[in-house]
């Protein structure tokens, strides 16, 4: 288990250093000059010149490659062409938001998926199943966004009682006021999430509860209860981590829509005008926090279906 | 017509969407408040231009100039609501008789933010910075003229010219006083404004405070908050909800009718100074013809398409000057809409069938919608138009520098900047010698009548030319709870004084 864990950190090390490179290759392929932010109409041939300088695009890709690497390896992330503000300070600050956007949006979900799923796989023959059965359908056709949008007209704008968006200026520490500023978008993040966790939920069950050692069980003695709480959760679970793992680095991802529709200061917006200016420094940053980020909970879902799940220890021993 | 979709449906949802009328004002103040108001009170302002940074010569963007000009900085002289130019800074000024060298005494006791005291040194080092070699700053090409800054005592400034300028005091008024020993200035400030700054963060909210040692009339309110929202939609809900008082400039008259039928929010029609051209290459086939140009003027109807996009809101003027120049002239009636004129005009300029030209249209609105109307406008007359859409950086490499383009939409949101056309170089390409001997001229002249007559002269001549098509003024709808007064109506190059504003107690 041990050396398991080692050789995946490796491999996440490896990805990682792919990763920079990609990530720098391919922005310097899309067409733009980062210079471009900083001009404005009426700008001289001079000032656009000089624009290109302060922001380094007037150098061979291979030395802005250089001076990018150098500074990764002494753990800097460098400075915003645009804001000049220094990038690492500036992605914690949006973390403070999208980390706990994801992660209670993320928590939430499966509190509501899992009972959902396993009602709608236990009755999954009688009018109640079929009813959370298609509320999950529905759950996972709605674009999140309207679902935001709902909720905002509803909780903000007629009721009144949680804000229509923004995150306080103080951040946690003003956690009341944090939380309610989350409450909407996590809910948002959670009604859709919950939906296809659900399903997959049900399809877990619906098939360990047809299976043949819970049958057993029963014919043991042991009652229903009994049967699915010692041996059929470990079995839903297995697959079910991994729809999760990949749902929640997809969320993490897709939070960028949320943070619009919410107005929150979080990675995704922070991402959105990086592109919109061809900050490469800020792009490059966030792009390889999400890279680190989408691989640890790829290594960490991995490590809890083995640790779950004594038949893939074995297959890799 | 295509219309802004999205998320518009809140307002169908909100099912408020009556169009009742609307206040309208061209003043330069909001209405005057009733009773008493909140000296401590904190003003949250909601805008979608957050500043780039916090340097207006290091590539801000008209954001910054909305945050902190007159807030947190300020000039030797201000550019008010009304186009006027006042002293601020400088208490007086006298100029030699040939017009190049001008001598400004400063007002005394005034303090930096950081406590440091405003001498003649901070002037010189202000002015030294617009005209850095790496500077951006919007103003440079115009102070050029400036060959030298003496400081013969704390309290003068002695400012001599190349040549003769007339706008130099009005340009003064976009160069920030400050303190030559400041540091970090595109994230951190010293200024001598009203406010200081009390925290930006970025992405989110950039918060002023009244300044204690301020030397004029202090804030009528302790605290203002620049809340930034990159969705108008988003925007316009912290409105509704109470979190914003006021926003400094809708961009879509779709979200308005929540707040026309709503008796707690005034809806302000200012004057801004933004114009929507469709821009020709003046020197690219077939637009290198005047009568081309003038025939596709006559071919698009502008007060329709200002409707389309805008509702009654807005204004055509026919040229690049805004009402709040002083050489302002209606000139929308030079070239009426008239297809059948137009149609014929195209025939006599050799294209009787018409002709096919590429649009290029930046991405963000309303260009695109405004191009779709103008694609179908001129099929009419027989010209074909294909759409040709671009980012904004696109837009600057392919039509700003390289001059790479037949055709383009753009918005040019600066006051006093007909003076473009009479640089030949410009991406337009316009080129009358008349026009720029015109506006050379005017910057010569000894008085301000003289200079106007001759900008009025130039700009008529840039109209009858149809050098590009000034579709319409942009309005600056500022929209406001009631019990907030006090604050700018009129978004002179996206300005926003917040000083005045006052929230009833």
């Amino acid at each position: 288990m041990t050396a398991y864990v080692f050789r995946r950190l490796g491999l996440l090390l490896v990805s990682l250093l792919v990763a920079a490179v990609v990530i720098f290759v391919l922005l310097r392929m899309l067409p733009g000059d980062p210079a471009n932010a900083l001009v404005a109409v009426g700008a001289t041939k001079e000032q656009i010149a000089a624009a290109r300088h302060a922001v380094g695009s007037d150098q061979p890709l291979p030395a802005q490659f250089v001076t990018w690497i150098g500074q990764l390896a002494r753990l800097d992330l460098g400075t915003s062409f645009v804001s000049g503000l220094p990038v690492g300070p500036q992605l914690v600050q949006r973390l403070v938001v999208t980390v706990p956007l994801t992660l209670l949006g993320f928590v939430l979900a499966v509190l509501i998926a899992a009972p959902v799923g396993f009602v709608a796989a236990r009755f999954s023959r009688s009018a109640v199943g079929i009813v959370f059965s298609a509320a999950s359908q529905l759950g996972v056709a709605v674009p999140v966004f309207w679902v935001g949008i709902l909720l905002v007209w509803g909780f903000a704008l007629h009721w009144h009682l949680l804000p229509a968006g923004g995150f306080p200026q103080e951040d946690w520490s003003a956690p009341g006021q944090a939380l309610r500023s989350l409450t909407l978008p996590v809910i948002t993040i959670a009604i859709v999430m919950s939906s296809s966790v659900a399903r997959y939920v049900r399809a877990g069950c619906i098939e360990i509860l047809g299976s043949d050692f819970i049958r057993t069980f029963r014919a043991l003695g042991s009652s229903f209860g009994s049967a699915m709480l010692r041996h059929g959760m470990k079995s839903v679970a297995v697959p079910v981590i991994s729809v999760l793992g990949i749902e929640l680095a997809t969320t993490f991802l897709g939070a960028v829509v949320i943070e619009n529709v919410f107005a929150l200061p979080g990675l995704g917006s922070l991402l959105v005008t990086g592109i919109a200016q061809h900050d490469y420094p800020t792009i490059q940053g966030v792009l390889l926090l999400t890279t680190l980020i989408v691989l640890i909970v790829g290594f960490l879902a991995d490590l809890t279906q083995r640790l779950i799940d004594p038949r893939l220890r074995g297959a890799h021993r | 017509m295509r219309k802004r979709i999205a998320l518009a449906s809140i307002a169908a949802l909100a099912g408020a969407a009556l169009l009742a009328g609307c206040s309208s004002s061209g003043s330069s103040s909001s209405g005057s408040s009733t009773g008493g108001y909140d000296k401590n009170a904190t003003i949250q302002i909601g805008s979608i231009y957050e500043p780039q940074n916090l340097d207006n010569t290091a590539g801000g963007g008209q954001g910054v100039t909305e945050a902190l000009n007159g807030n947190v900085y300020e000039g030797l002289f201000k550019l008010g609501d009304d186009g006027k130019v006042t002293p601020l800074l400088a208490t007086s000024y006298t100029t030699s008789s040939d017009g190049l060298t001008y001598t400004f005494k400063l007002r005394k006791g005034v303090t930096f933010h950081s406590g440091n005291e405003l001498t003649s040194q901070d002037v010189k080092y202000s002015l030294e910075k617009v005209l850095a070699p790496n500077s951006q700053s919007a103003r440079k090409s115009d102070l050029e003229v400036v060959k030298s800054v003496a400081t013969p005592d704390d309290d003068t400034v002695e400012i001599t010219l190349s040549q003769r300028s007339i706008s130099f005091v009005y340009e003064l008024s976009y160069v920030w006083i400050i303190d030559h020993t400041a540091t970090d200035l595109k994230t951190s400030e010293d200024g001598t404004g009203p406010y200081k700054l009390a925290s930006w963060k970025q992405g989110s909210a950039l918060t002023l405070t009244r300044f204690a040692d301020y030397w004029g009339t202090p804030a009528t309110n302790q605290q203002v908050v620049f809340d930034y929202y990159k969705d108008a939609t988003a925007e316009n809900n912290a409105l509704l909800s109470g979190q914003l008082d006021l926003v400094t400039g809708e961009q879509s008259p779709d979200a308005l009718s929540q707040f026309t039928g709503n008796s707690s929010y005034k809806v302000n029609n200012g004057n801004s100074t933004t114009k929507l051209l469709l821009a020709f290459n003046d020197k690219a086939k077939p637009f290198d013809n005047t009568a081309v140009r003038v025939a596709i003027t006559e071919a698009i109807d502008r007060p329709a398409l200002l409707k389309s996009i805008w509702g009654h809101y807005g204004k055509v003027t026919g040229s690049m000057v805004p009402p709040t120049d002083p050489w302002y002239e209606d000139l929308s009636s030079v070239y009426p809409y008239d297809p059948t004129k137009a149609k014929k005009a195209l025939a006599d300029a050799g294209y009787p069938n018409g002709f096919s030209f590429t649009l290029d249209t930046p991405n963000y609105d309303p260009h695109p919608a405004a191009a779709q109307f103008i694609k179908e406008q001129l099929s009419k007359i027989g010209v074909t138009v294909k759409i040709n859409t671009i980012t904004p950086d696109q837009w600057y490499t392919k039509v700003y520098q390289n001059h790479d383009f037949t055709a383009t939409m753009q918005e040019h949101v600066n006051d006093r900047d007909v003076e473009w056309y009479g640089n030949p170089d410009f991406y337009w390409g316009y080129d009358n010698p008349k026009v720029t001997q015109l506006i050379n001229d005017a910057e010569q002249s000894s008085t301000t009548a003289q200079q106007t007559e001759k900008l009025k002269q130039a700009n008529e001549q840039i109209v009858k030319d149809a050098a590009s098509d000034w579709l319409y003024l942009y309005p600056q709808i500022v929209v406001a709870k009631k019990t907030v007064t006090g604050y700018p109506v009129n978004g002179l190059n996206s300005q926003f004084y917040a000083y005045d504003i006052k929230k009833q107690a």
